[in-house]
């Protein structure tokens, strides 16, 4: 019972991780129909740009909490506007063309990103600085809850929450609805489509850079090719929870989370892995829009 | 039937053509002609990606040696180079690095790799072109068994696993172990195998037997199920990276028994990424900085001014090793002849070396003594020398 107590935080803290990165997808894909494939790669320049940050502040060498939040902050801005940058050269040149040419650049930039990280940060793994001292916070039962863990589900939820309150409860958000459920009509109310879709980015990149960050914080060993697994598995968790569904991300992720740890925990961590994959295709069978998803009929 | 009439084409054309061709060819017999003035020896290793440490501390060891071998004069009165490739601490990309050493470099002889993964995908080219390889540091029993043509510098995985059961249960009196086995590496999956059998043989139990995919960095339901378990030691035998990791991890869940691991821990990253978690860990190693032989701390002295005060780990002894092997197996047979130098290679007998006196055994297996160290305050200390013939 403590066991499970325990495996089930262990899958609530990944989880989070992958619903930060599911949203990101979602997102994208509400304004574009596009699989933003290079999306995992944009989590690990977070966790990159978090490490570089704490180096050039001097925050390594000073661990504090103040400290993680002024590295996480600008981890989020450089990936927000690393994330305007993708979309304003690779992917709005395309939108009136194909979506499968799209599709492809998305997987280039997502090489571009991996190859070029080699390049820049060189491809051994690096050492993320300590900026919080790990220790147990909480005992549940027999299950240790640590610092770091309560400080990604603290981070997770506000993040969340915040990303709630734009998306229902302001102008630009009411904006972003308008665009994911019909650009050209949106278009014709005036809204600045081209805006609206660079800030869904430059939020999607933000919080992938946040999940970077707390990952490295976490797992304290990082290299170019770290967001490769991550962004796939997240990816599965925005389809599982449907795709463009922002509730749908966030089950999705923590539902893949937990499944993962209880897997190898229970089973075998060999088939980890595959078996994500095995629950997306059984829930699509039943559901094909996802958990948490509708099916729209396409009117002719 | 008659064949249709291929289109003429003009005269000059084709003439043109062959004289291209004509001095292409004297091109490239000039570039492949081999110089006499020099031995070359081909060396691959992770100088970058995962392992790199491992790469590039073999790489040092094996320079330093080669400085001294020219500085007294050379082989059979020539200049010895070494031509380095970078495999990225891949499989795949150690195929294509033998090749063009082989094909491109018309080496002598290899000198490669540390992780055994790695050195088998390499070895059946070395085979298949009769040129004799060396690896370093491989210690998969299967390494050599590729062929003839294989040698290696070090102990292999049935000593190292079956010395560190013995050293758990007869000194440090383990009862219950866990084993968390890296299961996509053949060095990991070997070691487990053997620490397994003599731990059964000598009386205790594995309570726990997990496993993870080189590259993972979250360990907890592993760790998590392992700690339900409530082992004496636990042994995780794989690389520095995932194993520094992995003991973070563990004291962050309240797991207080020690590690044991094997000579994958070597490495200065251990202890960075490790910190206070690896403190108490036991590892088996080739070598260890404290032995006072003069070989060993000569050794030491040349490297720390060599490469600005840094202390050789095991990976930097093997590679010297490695290549003062090497070059005497080229001095006995008196010539570059692949078949020759693999004869000379096969007869080493009380080679003196850093990490010991080594003599290769029938199945081209270096035989040596082991040694178990300790990380005591971020150093790894030594704490005791166990010969072959108790493995």
């Amino acid at each position: 019972m403590d066991q499970l107590a325990q495996q089930l935080v262990n899958g609530l803290a990944w989880g989070s991780i992958y619903a930060l990165i599911a949203l990101g997808y979602t997102m994208v894909y509400g304004v574009l129909r596009l699989i933003n494939f290079a999306h995992g790669d944009v989590y690990m320049i977070g966790a990159m740009s978090a490490f570089y940050f704490a180096h050039w502040l001097g925050l390594a060498d000073a661990p504090s909490l103040f400290g993680f939040v002024v590295v996480m902050g600008l981890a989020m801005l450089t990936c927000a506007l690393l994330g305007a940058l993708i979309e304003r050269a690779a992917y709005r040149p395309l939108r009136r063309q194909p979506r499968w040419a799209m599709l492809t650049t998305a997987i280039g930039v997502s090489m571009l990103l991996e190859y070029g990280g080699q390049a820049l940060f060189g491809p051994d793994p690096k050492f993320f600085p300590q900026l919080i001292a790990s220790a147990p916070a909480l005992r549940l039962g027999g299950a240790v809850v640590t610092n770091i863990d309560l400080l990604i589900f603290g981070v997770s939820l506000a993040l969340m929450l915040g990303l709630r309150w734009l998306v229902y409860g302001t102008r630009v958000g009411m904006a972003l609805r308008a665009v994911s459920v019909n650009v050209d009509a949106a278009s014709l109310m005036g809204i600045n489509v081209n805006t609206i879709i660079a800030m869904t980015f430059m939020i999607g990149s933000a919080l992938a850079a946040a999940a970077g960050a707390m990952v490295g914080l976490r797992n304290p060993k990082i290299e170019p090719l770290m967001g490769l697994m991550p962004g796939i598995k997240a990816f599965v968790a925005a389809v599982l929870g449907g795709i463009g569904n922002f509730p749908g991300a966030v089950a999705g992720g923590l539902l893949m989370g937990v499944t993962e740890t209880l897997v190898a925990a229970y089973i075998s961590s060999t088939y980890r892995d595959a078996v994500a994959f095995v629950i997306l295709i059984a829930v699509l069978l039943v559901r094909p829009a996802g958990l948490f998803g509708t099916v729209t009929v396409e009117k002719v | 039937m008659t064949a249709p009439t291929p289109p003429l084409r003009p005269l000059g054309a084709r003439r043109r053509w062959s004289r291209l061709l004509l001095s292409l060819a004297t091109l490239l017999c000039a570039c492949s002609k081999p110089t006499t003035d020099e031995i070359r020896i081909g060396e691959f290793g992770s100088l970058t990606g995962g392992t790199a440490t491992f790469g590039i501390s073999t790489h040092e060891g094996l320079m330093l040696a080669l400085d001294e071998i020219n500085a007294s004069g050379g082989l059979l009165g020539k200049k010895v180079t070494v031509i380095t490739e970078d495999n990225q601490s891949k499989p795949e990309e150690s195929v294509t690095a033998v090749l063009k050493l082989i094909k491109q470099n018309e080496v002598a002889a290899v000198i490669g790799e540390v992780a055994s993964s790695r050195s088998l995908a390499a070895a059946p080219q070395c085979q298949a072109n009769k040129i004799p390889m060396l690896s370093p540091a491989s210690t998969n029993p299967k390494v050599t068994q590729v062929g003839d043509y294989i040698f290696r510098a070090c102990f292999i995985d049935p000593f190292q696993g079956s010395t560190m059961a013995r050293f758990a249960v007869d000194r440090l009196h383990a009862k219950r172990i866990a084993i968390l086995t890296d299961a996509k590496n053949d060095y990991s999956v070997g070691l487990t195998e053997f620490f397994k059998a003599t731990a059964k043989q000598l009386g205790a139990e594995i309570v726990a037997e997990e496993s993870y995919a080189e590259g993972d960095i979250e360990f907890k339901a592993q760790l998590t199920a392992i700690k339900a378990t409530n082992p004496d030691v636990i042994y995780a035998p794989g690389y520095y990276t995932e194993c520094a990791l992995i003991a973070r991890q563990a004291r962050e869940l309240g797991i207080e028994v020690p590690f044991l691991g094997g000579d994958g821990w070597d490495s200065p990253k251990t202890v960075e990424i490790g910190g206070k978690a690896v403190e108490g860990t036991y590892i088996t190693n080739h070598y260890s900085p404290e032995d006072q032989r003069p070989e060993v701390q000569k050794f030491i002295a040349d490297y720390k001014a060599k490469y600005g005060g840094k202390t050789p780990d095991a990976m930097a002894v093997l590679g010297y090793d490695a290549m003062r092997m090497m070059a005497d197996a080229i001095r006995r047979a008196g010539s570059t002849d692949g078949d020759k130098i693999r004869d000379a290679l096969a007869t080493t007998k009380d080679f003196s070396g850093v990490s010991g006196h080594i003599s290769m055994d029938a199945e081209r297996n270096a035989q040596k003594d082991i040694v178990v160290l300790q990380i005591r305050d971020g150093q790894f200390r030594f704490v005791e020398s166990i010969a072959p013939t108790a493995g």
